[in-house]
């Protein structure tokens, strides 16, 4: 099968079999990465640029060496050193960067449905890399990618995924991917972290963390998006981490190769102390490794074709 | 049209390791990489086919080009990347790369950039079960087994069981069905 899109904007709208050719192809990148030279010359000439509109460090270094390793050329805009101070719009701004000949935008911004809108006004692809706390497709698929990595399939998986929900992309684009492979998955956090509707997306909703953690395959920890909430949305942290953080005891429930995930920033002794985050289950660094590998499958996939 | 069959390929494949074997007595440092797909499935069978003659088990790798062909940004269609697989340093080996057909040359091309950016061979050479002519490149093969001349409305399919579900070689005409 063939990748037709022009954009990846979101998990919700991509078949199970797009995202298995994304997970195939990722696994023949996650090869090169092994190499004592991790580079080939697939993207020559192409020019990608990430326009962050949000702080992050995970997500534009991943695609910066994505691109990288792919030979294409990647440069970098960040809103707190441009001319959108000066008032311009980001429609504005990301037309003139196309005009400079991109082939592509990675756009991550605090308002859902930017990288949506940009995509339907310009030619170039456009690669969602987080838009409020809608979705987060490319961290969506290297979850997948990860887990599949571990327990060789996805489908009938019990997984967990545990914090503040509510603020979360991550956990949208995660239960949109999970939903379609096939696994069964189950969110659990303070009701005021937990978005009203939730279980429309298929999910099953328990605000106790044991019951979460029951029979579980996989455990997904969130942090608290402090900086995202207007009031305080829990009492303390200390009670936070009484009612749900991961603790060894908690983790009996769960299958005993249960595997162990975060999205990462990791607040460690919060959500999840520093010996489980470091433990031998869990698997958040190889989910950063991961992440190059499917980025540059996303990013092969999108910039590869001429017929488009 | 059908120019072989299972017979033929198997014959020309015997005859081609033991034109190799009469070349190399020494096969220590030796190492046989298959171009996928079918590439892939011929250098199993002539390192096997190595084994029975001699004794000695030589390891096997394959080699995805896709991300090194010169043309990603002409094609319309989209190569499916299949996997790269040499869990062995290739520095100071002899390696041995097999294809099914040398046509242009670009395949080959791309392979010894790929296989150059693994490590760096004392030696490669290369083997193919056909050669037709239309050569964009300057690159030959060391062993061929069959050389044949098409006009270039021609092309050449083979088929191997590994893979699909009968083994012959086929001449067809571009666009059209079995001629």
């Amino acid at each position: 099968m063939r990748f037709e899109r022009k954009d990846l904007l979101d998990l919700r709208s991509l078949s199970a079999e797009e995202i298995n050719l994304i997970l195939n192809t990722a696994a023949s990148f996650r090869e090169v990465l092994e190499r004592p030279i991790k580079k080939v010359p697939t993207l020559r000439g192409k020019t990608i640029a990430n326009l962050f509109f949000e702080p992050s460090t995970r997500t534009r270094l991943s695609f910066e060496l994505s691109a990288k390793r792919l030979n294409a050329d990647i440069v970098n805009f960040s809103s707190s050193t441009s001319s959108v101070l000066k008032g311009e719009s980001l429609l504005d701004t990301a037309r003139n960067i196309v005009a400079m000949k991109v082939d592509a935008l990675v756009v991550r911004h605090s308002s859902p449905g930017v990288s949506h809108f940009l995509a339907q006004k310009l030619p170039v692809s456009i690669i969602n890399a987080g838009d409020g706390a809608h979705e987060h497709p490319t961290q969506g698929l290297l979850d997948l990618y990860s887990i599949r990595e571990r327990k060789g399939n996805i489908a009938n998986l019990n997984v967990a995924i545990i914090g503040d929900i509510a603020h979360s992309r991550v956990a949208r684009s995660d239960i949109w991917g999970l939903n379609k492979m096939g696994a069964r998955v189950r969110v659990c956090g303070p009701p005021t972290l937990i978005p009203k509707d939730i279980e429309k997306l298929g999910v099953e909703l328990t605000y106790s963390i044991e019951e979460a953690l029951l029979d579980c395959d996989v455990v997904i920890m969130l942090r608290i998006q402090r900086e995202r909430q207007k009031v305080s949305l829990v009492p303390s942290l200390q009670e936070y981490r009484d009612f749900f953080s991961l603790n060894r005891e908690k983790l009996k429930l769960a299958k005993p190769d249960v595997l162990i995930m975060h999205p990462g920033p990791v607040n460690r002794g919060v959500e999840i102390p520093a010996k489980i985050a470091d433990s031998r289950q869990s698997i958040i660094l190889n989910q950063v490794t991961n992440g190059i590998a499917v980025r540059m499958a996303v990013l092969y996939l999108l910039l590869v074709h001429s017929s488009r | 049209m059908k120019i072989m069959n299972l017979e033929e390929i198997e014959r020309v494949l015997k005859r081609l390791c033991q034109k190799f074997l009469s070349k190399n007595e020494n096969l220590d440092g030796l190492i046989v990489v298959g171009i996928q797909r079918r590439g892939a499935v011929l250098a199993e069978r002539i390192s096997k086919l190595i084994k029975d003659i001699k004794g000695q088990k030589v390891p096997v790798g394959t080699l995805d080009i896709n991300l090194y062909r010169d043309d990603l940004s002409r094609i319309s269609y989209q190569p499916v990347i299949r996997s790269t697989n040499i869990p062995f340093s290739i520095d100071d080996k002899h390696v041995l790369l097999v294809d099914d057909v040398l046509y242009t040359g670009r395949t080959v091309r791309a392979a010894l950039d790929a296989l150059l950016d693994l490590g760096r061979p004392k030696k490669i050479e290369l083997m193919v079960l056909l050669d037709r002519n239309c050569r964009e490149l300057p690159i030959q093969a060391d062993y061929t087994g069959k050389k044949i001349i098409l006009s270039s409305d021609k092309m050449v399919e083979v088929k191997l069981r590994e893979v699909d579900d009968r083994e012959e070689v086929v001449v067809l005409k571009r666009g059209e069905d079995e001629i």
